[in-house]
């Protein structure tokens, strides 16, 4: 009983770490870390949200073994990157391109940052400003202030 | 004035995040829309000895349906698909998608078979060409070896009516 108690939480235990288990044999460091980069970063069509490495659909096995025999051939990320959108169009990517349509994406906390920046200071500025009061009102403070000494 | 920037800001938002809720994350647009069909070259499932390419289709509007032996809702889409087929509008071709062809004969068998042809795509490498990703899905490949319009998912008699007929007569005429 308590080996199978032990089995039933081995098995709990091992189930998350299945996804993406193929082993990939790599011609130098730098192609896998590409892979690794690319499959982290490519979308599961399947099981939207999650990316080619931690999905175990049967779409996202296939899209592995594309992109490893891609980079085997020896073509670019950005080649592998290219080949996926054509296919699977942007949504595919999980870091958008900089591209027409996606400017405000990528601009757009800068602006909004630029927009914050210019009312925080206009704010400062106005509160900085000099206090004016006209001469008159001026006087009449004073007056007011000395008898209230001079009752004292 | 000041006052009222808050609902406005609110107004902004409740706009744009209803406007959200009306978008279907799982309608992904095809980037294949107007593009060259992928071209295939793949053995027919009836004589495997044969095959079929993209090429054989040249010159003429088709559909293709992805479809598998596994695939529960090509089961519902079976009745529609047969419906489209026996129009005799175009010639239905059936993409076999990562299928067994014992399996793919016998629900032929099972269900009637609608297919002008199916083709056997048992490693999904051509899947992957045309960007499938759920099973089943529809495309309309125009004269001009252009792909039309793409439908994901079963097709019901609703969009077979309203949205795939016309395509097909607007592209015959």
């Amino acid at each position: 009983m308590k080996h199978f108690l032990l089995l039933v939480i081995f098995g709990l235990w091992v189930a998350p770490l299945q996804a993406a288990i193929e082993a990939y044999q790599f011609d130098s460091p730098e192609m896998e870390a590409d892979y690794n980069q690319l499959i982290d970063e490519l979308r599961c069509l399947v099981c939207q949200n999650q990316n080619l490495s931690a999905s175990d659909a049967d779409l996202a096995r296939d899209l592995r073994r594309e992109t490893y025999q891609m980079l085997q051939q020896g073509k670019s990320q950005q080649e592998v990157v290219d080949f996926m959108v054509a296919r699977y169009g942007d949504f595919v990517l999980y870091r958008p391109q900089f591209q027409s349509n996606t400017y405000l994406l990528w601009l757009g906390p800068f602006l909004l940052l630029v927009l914050v920046l210019y009312l925080v200071v206009r704010r400062l500025r106005a509160a900085d400003k000099p206090v004016e009061v006209d001469a008159a009102a001026m006087a009449e403070a004073k007056q007011l202030l000395e008898d209230n000494e001079s009752h004292k | 004035m000041r006052s009222a920037l808050p609902l406005v800001v609110f107004v902004l938002m409740a706009g744009l995040l209803g406007y959200g809720l009306r978008l279907d994350p799982k309608k992904v647009p095809s980037p294949l829309i107007d593009k060259p069909a992928p071209e295939f070259s793949l053995s027919i499932l009836e004589s495997p000895s044969r095959q079929l390419s993209t090429r054989d289709m040249a010159g003429q509007v088709w559909v293709l349906n992805v479809w598998a032996s596994w695939c529960v809702s090509c089961r519902a889409e079976h009745v529609v698909i047969t419906a489209l087929a026996n129009r005799n509008l175009v010639p239905v071709v059936g993409l076999n998608y990562k299928d067994e062809p014992a399996d793919a004969t016998r629900w032929l068998e099972q269900f009637g078979n609608p297919y002008a042809t199916s083709v056997m795509d048992q490693d999904g490498r051509v899947g992957i060409d045309w960007g499938v990703y759920g099973v089943p899905e529809t495309f309309v490949i125009g004269a001009d070896g252009m792909i039309k319009y793409k439908h994901i998912g079963p097709v019901t008699h609703e969009s077979l009516e309203q949205t795939i007929l016309p395509i097909l007569k607007e592209l015959q005429s």
